[in-house]
C-alpha cells in the first residue's frame, strides 16, 4: 500500500467509526426519547401504561369543553368516535382550540384515568385532523357496523 | 380575460423552459454551437411569461376578482391591501409560483454573467436550470393551477389564513424561497461540472459566490420564520423541530458544509466528488422540503391543506431528479482527480470534520423527521419525535463543531502549523472561560455545565475571529472580504451559541389567571393587570389588555396583547405584545376569558432571545461580503477571455 493509500485507508475507518458511533448515539436517543402518540382507542385497548409520557391525538368531543369560573384550569373530552378520553389542562389554550376540531395534546394519564397535559397543540387548518385519527375514525365506522350487524 | 392570460404565459414559460433544457444539454453535446445563442432569449422570454402570469394573479388579488378560485379561497374585500398582494403565496398554488419566479429570476442572474464562463459550460448550467423550471411548470399546469375560475364566481372570499396576516409571514416565503432555489444553480453548476467530466479550481471559484448568497438567504429566511413564530404564533418559542422547519433546516446545515467543502475545492483542488455530492444533497433537500411541506404527509403543526396527487408528483420529480443527479455522480465522479494530500492537523483536515459533523447533524434531523412517516409506513405504531431527540443529537455534533472553528480557522493549509496563534487562542480560550463564568455565576446566579460551554465555546468564537483582522489592520495589511466575510459569518455563529445557550438555560414562563386590577409575580417583575377594552381593525374585532410590568414596585412598562377574532373565517389569534426590558424579551400573550371577569395570561422571560436573529442576521451580512470578494470577479474576468470554447472540450 502507498502511504497515500494508507491514510486514505485510515481516514475511512476514522470516518465509519465516527459515523457508527453518531448513528448509535442516534438510535440509542431514539429509544429513549421519542414520544409514541396514541389515540383514544389505543388507549382503551390498554396499550399505555399509566404514568408513561405519550401525545393524545383525536378530535375535541362537541358539548365536552368545561371549566370552573375564574379558573385556568379547563376539562375537555378526546375522542376518536370510537372512544373517548378526558384531559385536563392547567395552561392558555391555543388559538386554534375549538370544539369539534383537530387536537394534539402531550402528558400522561393519571391514576383515575384522565390525561394530563402539559401541552396542547391545536392545528392551522380548520379541516385538518390528525390522520391517525382518520384512519381510526375508518375503523370505529368499519367496527360499529360489523357490531350492529352481527347483534 | 386576464387568468387566462396568466394560464397561457405559464404555458408558453414551460415550452420556453423545454427549450432552454434541450438547447443547453443537446447543443454542447451534439457540438451545435449556433444552438446556444438561442439561450439567452430562452432565459429571458421564460423569465417575462413567469413574470407575466404572476403580475395576472396579483392583479386578480387587487382587483378582488372572486371568479379565481385560488383568489377566492385566500382573499377578502375586506383584506387590506398589502396582505391582498403577499396572499399571492399564501398557499400552495402561489408559493409555487413563486417558487418558478425566483428560479427563472436566479436564472436570469446566472445567464447574465455567463458571458464570463466557457461558453459551453455555462449552456450546460443554464440547460440543468432549465430542466428544474420545466419540472416544476409542469407540475403547477398539471396538479396546482392557480388560474382555475370558480363558476358562479364567488360574492365574497374566504380571506386569508388570519396568521398568515402579518408583515414578518408576508416576507418571510420569498426569502425562504430565493435560499432555497439559489441552491438548485450550485447543483446545476456541478451538473454541468459532471457531464463536461471536468472539474478544476476555477469551477470551485465561479459556484462560491453563488452559492454563499443563496445561503445568505436561507440563513434570513429560516431567521424569519422563526421570529415570526415567535410572536404570532402566541407559544413564545423560537424554534419546536416542527416538520415544516427541519424541512429549511436540512438543506441549511447541508449548505453550509457545501461552502465549506468549496472552500478547500477551490484552494487546494481537494474533496471534489464529496462538494459535488453535497451540491446534489442541499438541492435534493430543498426539494424535500417542498414535498414535506406540501404533501402533508408528515403531521406537522404548521400543515395546511394538502393533496395526496400533489405529494406523488414531487415525490417522483424529487426522485426523478435525484437518482439522475446520483447516477451521473456514480458515472462521472471517478473521473475527476483530487490534489496532493494533506497532514491531519492542516486546514483541511477541519474543514472534513466540520463537513462530517455537519453533514452527521443534517441526518440526525432528517431521521427524525421522517421516523414518524417509515414508522407509520411499516406499521411500528405512530411515533412523535420532538425536542427531547433532537437537542441532546443536534447538540452531540454541534458541541465539537464549535469547539474546532476557533483552532481549525487559525490552521494553516496543508501543513497545519498555529505558529504565533497556537498561545494567542490558548489566552482567548482561557479568557472566554473566565467571562463565561463571571457570567453565570455573578450575573444568573448559577447555571449548569452545559450553559458554561456553550457560553465559552461562543465567546472564545468571537474573539478568536478578531485575531485574524485585527493583525493584519494593526500590521496595515489589506484584509480581503472573504476574510472579513468569514470573521464576520463566525462572530454571527458565536453570538447564535451565546444566546441559543442563555435562553436555553435562564427562560421564566408562567400561564396565570388574574382579573383586572390583580397582578401576579413572574421572573422578578410584577405585572398586574389594568383593563380590558375591545378593539376594532379592518377586518377583525377583538379585545385589549393592558398590563403594567413593574420593577421593585415602579412601572418600568406598559404592555397591550391582543386576541382578535377575524371576521371571514371566525379565526382567533393571539397579538403578543413584547418588550426588551435589561436584555431580555418579556412577552404577554392574552388568553381566554375564564368566567367571573379573570383572563388566562402567558407571561415568558426569555433572556436574549432577540440575538438569536440578530446573530442570524450577522451570518448573512457575513456571507454577502464572502461572495462580493474580488476575487470571483477577477476569476471569472480571466476566465471568459483566454479560454476558447475547443479548449474546453479536450476533457
Amino acid at each position: 500500500m502507498t502511504p497515500t493509500r494508507r491514510r486514505r485507508l485510515y481516514l475511512v475507518l476514522g470516518i465509519l467509526a465516527g459515523a457508527s458511533l453518531a448513528a448509535a448515539l442516534a438510535f440509542s436517543a431514539f429509544r429513549k426519547d421519542v414520544t409514541f402518540f396514541h389515540t383514544p382507542s389505543e388507549i382503551a385497548a390498554g396499550k399505555v401504561q399509566s404514568g408513561q409520557s405519550f401525545r393524545l391525538g383525536g378530535m375535541v368531543k362537541t358539548g365536552s369543553f368545561a371549566r370552573a369560573p375564574g379558573s385556568i384550569e379547563s376539562h375537555f373530552v378526546v375522542t376518536d368516535f370510537a372512544h373517548e378520553v378526558p384531559v385536563s389542562y392547567a395552561k392558555v389554550l391555543p388559538d386554534l382550540f375549538r370544539e369539534g376540531a383537530g387536537v394534539v395534546a402531550h402528558g400522561h394519564m393519571d391514576a383515575r384515568g384522565t390525561f394530563v397535559a402539559d401541552e396542547v397543540l391545536a392545528k392551522h387548518d380548520e379541516k385538518y385532523m390528525p390522520p391517525a385519527v382518520a384512519r381510526s375514525l375508518q375503523h370505529g365506522e368499519a367496527r360499529t357496523g360489523l357490531k350492529s350487524g352481527g347483534s | 380575460m386576464l387568468p387566462e392570460l396568466g394560464l397561457f404565459a405559464l404555458i408558453l414559460a414551460l415550452l420556453l423552459a423545454a427549450l432552454q433544457a434541450f438547447f443547453g444539454i443537446a447543443g454542447p453535446a451534439l457540438g451545435r454551437d449556433r444552438w446556444l445563442a438561442a439561450l439567452p432569449m430562452a432565459v429571458a422570454g421564460q423569465a417575462v411569461m413567469v413574470a407575466t402570469a404572476v403580475g395576472c394573479l396579483v392583479a386578480a388579488f387587487v382587483g378582488n376578482d372572486f371568479s379565481v378560485r385560488y383568489v377566492a379561497e385566500n382573499s377578502n374585500t375586506a383584506l387590506p391591501l398589502f396582505y391582498r398582494v403577499t396572499a399571492l403565496w399564501g398557499a400552495h398554488e402561489g408559493s409555487l409560483l413563486l417558487w418558478i419566479l425566483l428560479l427563472a429570476l436566479w436564472t436570469v442572474a446566472v445567464a447574465a454573467s455567463a458571458t464570463r464562463l466557457p461558453p459551453r459550460f455555462a449552456a450546460r448550467v443554464l440547460g440543468v436550470l432549465g430542466l428544474i423550471s420545466a419540472g416544476f411548470l409542469l407540475f403547477t399546469l398539471a396538479t396546482s393551477n392557480p388560474f382555475l375560475r370558480l363558476d358562479p364566481a364567488a360574492p365574497d372570499g374566504r380571506d386569508l389564513n388570519p396568521i398568515l396576516q402579518d408583515p414578518g409571514l408576508a416576507v418571510h416565503p420569498p426569502i425562504l424561497y430565493t435560499g432555497y432555489v439559489g441552491f438548485a444553480v450550485a447543483f446545476a453548476f456541478a451538473c454541468a461540472a459532471m457531464i463536461e467530466g471536468r472539474m478544476d479550481q476555477q469551477w470551485a471559484r465561479w459556484t462560491r459566490p453563488w452559492t454563499t448568497l443563496a445561503w445568505a438567504f436561507l440563513t434570513c429566511g429560516i431567521a424569519l420564520g422563526s421570529f415570526w413564530a415567535y410572536y404570532e404564533l402566541g407559544w413564545g418559542g423560537y424554534w419546536f423541530w416542527d416538520p415544516v422547519e427541519n424541512a429549511s433546516f436540512m438543506p441549511w446545515l447541508a449548505g453550509t458544509a457545501l461552502i465549506h467543502s468549496l472552500a478547500v475545492t477551490d484552494k487546494r483542488g481537494l474533496f471534489k466528488s464529496w462538494t459535488l455530492l453535497l451540491a446534489i444533497l442541499a438541492f435534493s433537500l430543498s426539494m424535500l422540503g417542498t414535498f414535506l411541506v406540501r404533501s402533508g404527509v408528515l403531521v406537522s403543526v404548521h400543515s395546511f391543506a394538502a393533496d395526496p396527487s400533489r405529494g406523488i408528483f414531487i415525490l417522483g420529480f424529487l426522485i426523478l431528479t435525484i437518482g439522475s443527479a446520483l447516477t451521473l455522480y456514480a458515472w462521472r465522479a471517478p473521473l475527476l482527480k483530487s490534489g496532493a494530500g494533506f497532514e491531519f492537523t492542516a486546514r483541511e483536515a477541519f474543514l472534513l470534520f466540520n463537513n462530517l459533523l455537519l453533514v452527521t447533524a443534517a441526518a440526525t434531523v432528517f431521521a427524525g423527521t421522517l421516523a414518524p412517516l417509515i414508522a407509520d409506513t411499516l406499521g411500528l405504531g405512530t411515533l412523535s419525535v420532538g425536542p427531547p431527540y433532537f437537542n441532546p443529537t443536534f447538540m452531540v455534533s454541534m458541541l465539537p463543531l464549535l469547539a474546532l472553528l476557533p483552532v481549525g480557522v487559525h490552521a494553516a493549509w496543508k501543513r497545519g502549523h498555529l505558529g504565533e496563534k497556537a498561545r494567542l487562542l490558548l489566552y482567548t480560550l482561557a479568557a472566554a472561560l473566565v467571562l463565561a463564568c463571571g457570567f453565570v455565576f455573578g450575573l444568573y446566579r448559577g447555571g449548569r455545565v452545559l450553559t458554561v460551554i456553550g457560553l465559552t465555546l461562543g465567546i472564545w468564537i468571537i474573539a478568536s475571529s478578531l485575531i485574524e483582522p485585527l493583525q493584519r489592520w494593526r500590521r496595515g495589511l489589506s484584509l480581503s472580504r472573504a476574510v472579513l466575510g468569514m470573521s464576520v459569518a463566525h462572530i454571527g455563529i458565536g453570538l447564535l451559541a451565546i444566546a441559543l445557550t442563555t435562553v436555553q438555560s435562564y427562560t421564566t414562563e408562567r400561564d396565570v389567571a388574574l382579573a383586572p386590577g390583580g397582578s401576579s409575580a413572574v421572573g422578578g417583575y410584577e405585572f398586574r393587570l389594568e383593563q380590558l377594552q375591545p378593539v376594532e381593525g379592518a377586518n377583525f374585532s377583538g379585545v385589549q389588555a393592558t398590563v403594567t410590568v413593574l420593577r421593585n414596585g415602579q412601572a418600568v412598562a406598559v404592555m397591550n396583547p391582543q386576541k382578535r377574532r377575524f371576521w371571514v373565517q371566525q379565526q382567533v389569534t393571539s397579538e403578543t405584545s413584547i418588550r426588551m426590558l435589561r436584555g431580555a424579551n418579556v412577552l404577554i400573550a392574552l388568553g381566554d376569558d375564564l368566567g367571573q371577569g379573570r383572563w388566562s395570561l402567558r407571561i415568558q422571560i426569555r433572556p436574549l432571545v432577540s440575538l438569536i436573529w440578530l446573530a442570524a442576521l450577522v451570518m448573512a451580512i457575513g456571507a454577502v461580503l464572502a461572495a462580493a470578494d474580488r476575487r470571483y470577479r477577477t476569476a471569472r474576468a480571466a476566465a471568459g477571455a483566454p479560454l476558447p470554447a475547443a479548449a474546453q472540450e479536450v476533457a
